[in-house]
């Protein structure tokens, strides 16, 4: 792979990671926002690919394929299957409406480059100075977890954190160890089957997922 | 003799991208119907019925508003002649038209943005309650649109380093890496989303719509009537023809003119026609699949357009 394929290709990597993002916070309706989040496991996976292949990194392509199952198919098929039993599929009111929360996510991806950026001039390499873009997703992840109501669009809200993380993590270091990334990608697989035990006994004694209800106390 | 040949050439060139975005948008515009109408299992009109349309209300008697002012007859002119200017600076299918070291970014879009504001400000001048109203929804829109539109040129002329539209063309054809560099498709795909809101396309009006309650286009434009009308829907037709020339230039520049050569010229008119056809047939085909945008629900889609704006800016000074 000769360098400039590399490097495009690893930005429009990045690129479209926080572009999955902001998808997150601009759609209303959960099976946009969980489709948006299966093609960010794909970007992450693609992302990882990436760099592996450059950097004869076997391990990484591992990675990249453990990735692209847990992040990019297993995770939001599990998601997609609460979403389906879900009558009102949609983030009718989140805490902060939807203009106001995308210029927030604007905010957010000037904050993220401009703290990541004595970072990024550290690393002169192609791919050290994208860690912005996995800040940026991390921040936007954190906002749609403080913002949104939804048993569901929190949990994508928490998936968007750690593949943010994740991102910086293959760019920063070149893959972290492979015993490392699987305890990470099982510990998201584990929060997503909490997520739909959670989400199974809330529609069973409230009959919605909305995280408002558990507010307070019921009999 | 040859700055002569050179001049006239240029100018001549000039002069084809403003015939060609009055009469191409004319036809671009019953092109765009007949996809849709095909589309949805009818025959549909001739792609030239908007050119006899036009022809048809020129030669109608002029009738005006009691009440309205010298602003409302003045308002058509006005905008023909602010998208002609437009046509003539921008590099449609020469990569060098006349006026091209004025031919900034900001100023082909303030061009376009004033003939937008007169026509609002003539639908209020009649003073009926849909022109009001009309005007009313057509600048909310375009207040909203416009700091995408801003940021979204401000990300294209970081790679080219300057926001004349020439330069950034003549920069793209030479390093064509930077189509494919996240800025660009995040500034194209947001200005994609503002062509959409100021041309009044699907999902933000509905182009073929006359029910009151919905229109916002259309309302503007009700008291107008023969010459008028045609002077309004020819520089709407311009328009239209113009920004989705300069998406296509933008995307892909090959094929534009870069010499004054009638051969390269010609080529370079051929070429534009027929990615500008290919890019409003993906357009339509894509409307009818739509529906219109409740208009409280506008503020969410430029809203998005200009975080992809703003994210352009920002992957583009990363990339440096």
């Amino acid at each position: 792979m000769n360098h400039s394929a590399y490097a495009s290709l690893l930005g429009l990597g990045c690129a479209a990671i926080v572009l999955c993002a902001v998808v997150t916070l601009w759609r209303r309706s959960l099976r946009a926002i969980v489709r948006a989040l299966a093609v960010q496991g794909v970007a992450l996976a693609l992302v990882a690919l990436t760099l592996g292949l450059h950097g004869h990194n076997r391990g990484l392509e591992i990675v990249a394929v453990l990735v692209f199952v847990a992040k990019g198919v297993v995770v939001p098929t599990l998601i997609t299957r609460v979403v389906r039993h879900d009558v009102a599929s949609r983030e009718t009111q989140p805490l902060v409406n939807v203009p106001a929360s995308l210029v927030a996510a604007g905010v957010l991806i000037f904050l993220a480059f401009s703290a990541s950026r004595s970072v990024s001039v550290l690393a002169s390499s192609a791919s050290g100075r994208l860690i912005p873009y996995g800040m940026a997703a991390m921040l936007i992840g954190f906002f749609a977890l403080a913002t949104r109501r939804k048993a569901v669009s929190q949990i994508v809200g928490l998936l968007l954190v750690d593949n943010g993380i994740a991102l910086v993590a293959f760019l920063a270091t070149a893959g972290v160890p492979l015993i490392v990334e699987l305890g990470a990608s099982l510990d998201v697989l584990l929060i997503v089957v909490v997520l739909q035990v959670l989400a199974t006994q809330m529609r069973l004694r409230l009959g919605s997922l909305d995280l408002d209800q558990l507010a307070e106390l019921h009999d | 003799m040859n700055t002569l040949l050179h001049t006239m050439g240029v100018a001549g060139a000039s002069g084809l991208q403003v015939v060609l975005t009055g009469a191409g948008g004319l036809v671009l515009l019953g092109l765009m119907r007949k996809v849709r109408a095909r589309l949805e299992g009818r025959v549909g009109a001739p792609i030239l019925q908007p050119l006899r349309d036009v022809r048809k209300l020129m030669r109608k008697e002029r009738l005006r508003p009691e009440f309205a002012t010298w602003i409302f007859p003045l308002a058509p002119v006005i905008l023909v002649a602010t998208v002609g200017v437009a046509a003539v600076m921008t590099p449609l299918v020469t990569s060098r038209p006349a006026l091209s070291s004025g031919a900034d970014l900001f100023v082909v879009v303030y061009l376009l943005l004033l003939g937008s504001t007169i026509i609002a400000l003539a639908g209020l001048d009649a003073g009926t309650a849909f022109g009001g109203m009309g005007s009313s929804r057509a600048l909310t829109i375009g207040a909203l649109a416009e700091p995408a539109l801003l940021v979204t040129i401000l990300a294209l002329s970081i790679s080219a380093h300057s926001s004349n539209f020439p330069v950034i063309i003549r920069a793209t054809i030479v390093d064509p890496g930077v189509i494919i560099s996240p800025a660009r498709l995040f500034a194209l795909a947001a200005l994609l989303i503002v062509i959409v809101a100021e041309c009044g396309r699907l999902p933000v009006d509905n182009p073929a719509t006359h029910l009151e309650l919905t229109m916002i286009h259309e309302a503007m434009i009700l008291e107008y009537a023969g010459p008028d009308l045609a002077l309004v829907t020819l520089g709407e037709a311009m328009r239209l023809a113009l920004l989705l020339g300069v998406f296509v230039n933008l995307i892909v520049p090959w094929g534009i003119a870069s010499s004054t050569s009638i051969a390269a010229i010609v080529l370079g008119m051929v070429v534009l026609c027929a990615k500008v056809a290919t890019v409003a047939c993906a357009l339509s085909f894509a409307e009818v699949f739509m529906a219109k945008l409740r208009l409280f629900r506008l503020p969410e889609l430029l809203a998005g357009a200009f975080v992809l704006a703003l994210l352009g800016v920002v992957s583009g000074v990363v990339a440096k």
